[in-house]
């Protein structure tokens, strides 16, 4: 890509009402939307608001939605958009808009509040440590990888599209309860809230929240699906309970 | 449970800023999936030229109840709707069909591509109103595990018409001898993608290795889970193909039966 322009619609607004405004700035080599966006900001547009910090795709900030799919802005190259047309650059949808770019994630970190923490069992040895093996680890793993940048809340439909927010608590909270389910040295138990509280129910495996997460996090097969078939083995499978088949 | 203060804005039906052809794969899915379920109809409604010789399709397989060599327990001897010809498919096809309209993947798939619930990634919906899989009528779907078990059933029972395809009476002695025909690979791929699809599935996975949270203890049900796992990551592709190949195997037999194609044996 030699240097040339491109031009950025950018939602400007406050508190859910605005518009898209259109800027034409300079572009070339090796740009990501997130430079573009603070060469308008610097150039054309000081008071446009975006929350940033890493530009490495590991703290989750810059998320927002580029040409309508939830993306990170500081991952997401020029050289992979079309330029011929306008780049349109919005704030997560799924999200109370603050301003411009910037939504108020905190109903997340009020979800977060409300799973039950981790709960090891007793320590296996009498200085009070554990012993895990690797194999029992790995699946946990991947889900340790998340940044929380939310754009797998976002895309998801329930959230998005439905409202659920208060009966949903959406793929980033079930990658959670994943962890500390599968994790080997944890006790408690949150299959009830899961089919409960936390809706797991709701999900109708679109695999969306997969396809946006930066982290490539197989979040719908490793994470939403294998709590779904717990919630079965509990609440929907009278053989199974019955003969004790595929115990912990 | 956590609320969201501001009150969210409504997304139109089919409203998006993607620029992408997010429509393909919904269209695809919709005209890949109806096709299949108007040839399987109209397959299951003939109730004849369902086998070959050694060949059996697949979407009569096992007949319990019929006038081939084929049939288990002989010709149906019963009563049957007056308004319907007897097909011996209509015994056993609900099966393979609920395995597969459960299936965690294809659940996915025709959501999007029947209900538009939703039509792709981040595009406004038709309903406001969701229930998921929470609530009747689809909390059905949580009965999946129960078709994975017929399902494996039947791996066992296409197997056997496999090895049954490879097997042919010679005309001369009247004697059995193995041999090859094309069909005989025809029924051979189609087990080995129907297995590829069921053994990958996300519940079989679950119920040998998953539901462990401590895996290391068992290493043999480790390993099933690896495979499980290893089927799984392409299962999608597993599916497609598994699901085009079951009908194109029917085609096969079919046209073989009705003499349009001429089976080539091989040796």
């Amino acid at each position: 890509m030699s240097s040339t322009s491109a031009t950025f619609r950018i939602w400007r607004g406050e508190k859910g009402k605005g518009e898209f405004r259109d800027y034409k700035t300079p572009v070339s080599e090796g740009m990501v939307v997130l430079d573009a966006v603070h060469q308008i900001q610097a150039d054309q547009a000081n008071d446009l608001a975006v929350r940033w910090n890493c530009k490495a795709g590991k703290c989750g900030s810059c998320s927002a939605e580029v040409n309508g799919m939830p993306k990170l802005m500081c991952m997401t190259r020029l050289s992979d958009l079309p330029l011929d047309q306008p780049v349109t650059v919005q704030p997560m949808h799924t999200f109370p808009s603050i301003r411009d770019l910037v939504t108020d994630v905190s109903w997340n970190f009020r979800v977060k509040q409300e799973i039950k923490p981790f709960k090891p069992r007793q320590p296996d040895a009498p200085d009070g440590t554990w012993r895990m093996q690797q194999e029992d680890i790995e699946r946990v793993q991947e889900f340790r990888k998340c940044i929380e940048c939310f754009l797998c809340q976002d895309v998801c439909h329930v959230l998005r599209d439905h409202h659920k927010h208060d009966e949903f608590i959406g793929p980033r909270f079930l990658v959670h309860v994943a962890a500390l389910e599968m994790h080997p040295l944890d006790t408690e138990d949150r299959i009830p809230e899961l089919k409960k509280a936390h809706g797991v129910g709701y999900c109708n495996i679109t695999k969306c929240c997969t396809k946006v997460c930066p982290e490539g996090i197989t979040i719908t097969d490793n994470a939403i699906i294998p709590l779904k078939e717990r919630v079965v083995d509990r609440y929907y499978d009278p053989i199974k309970r019955l003969l004790g088949i595929g115990r912990k | 449970m956590a609320t969201v203060d501001v009150p969210l804005e409504r997304v139109r039906f089919g409203r998006t800023a993607r620029k992408d052809g997010w429509w393909v794969m919904p269209l695809t899915t919709l005209v890949v999936f109806t096709s299949f379920i108007v040839y399987v109809t109209w397959a299951l409604l003939q109730g004849d030229n369902y086998y070959f010789g050694n060949y059996l399709s697949p979407l009569y397989s096992p007949e319990l109840f019929g006038n081939s060599p084929h049939a288990v327990f002989g010709p149906w001897r019963w009563p049957w709707l007056p308004f319907i010809k007897y097909s011996p498919a209509m015994l056993i096809l609900v099966f393979p069909l609920a395995f597969r309209m459960t299936c965690y993947y294809y659940r996915g798939a025709y959501y999007k591509a029947f209900w538009a619930d939703p039509p792709a990634c981040a595009v406004g919906e038709p309903r406001h109103n969701y229930r998921g899989e929470a609530k009747w009528p689809l909390l059905i779907q949580n009965l999946h595990r129960y078709a994975l078990y017929f399902a494996l059933i039947f791996i066992v029972l296409l197997s056997i018409d496999a090895v049954k395809g490879f097997i042919f009476n010679d005309p001369k002695t009247g004697h059995a001898t193995f041999g090859m025909g094309v069909g005989s690979l025809v029924l051979l791929v189609n087990v080995v993608l129907i297995a590829g699809y069921t053994l990958g599935c996300h519940s079989f996975r679950h119920l040998v290795g998953g539901v462990m949270d401590q895996m290391s203890r068992a290493p043999t049900r480790k390993k099933v889970y690896d495979c499980a796992s290893c089927l799984n990551r392409h299962h999608p592709k597993w599916a497609w193909c598994s699901l085009v190949f079951v009908g194109f195997t029917d085609v096969y037999v079919r046209l073989c039966a009705t003499g349009v194609i001429h089976d080539l044996r091989i040796f």
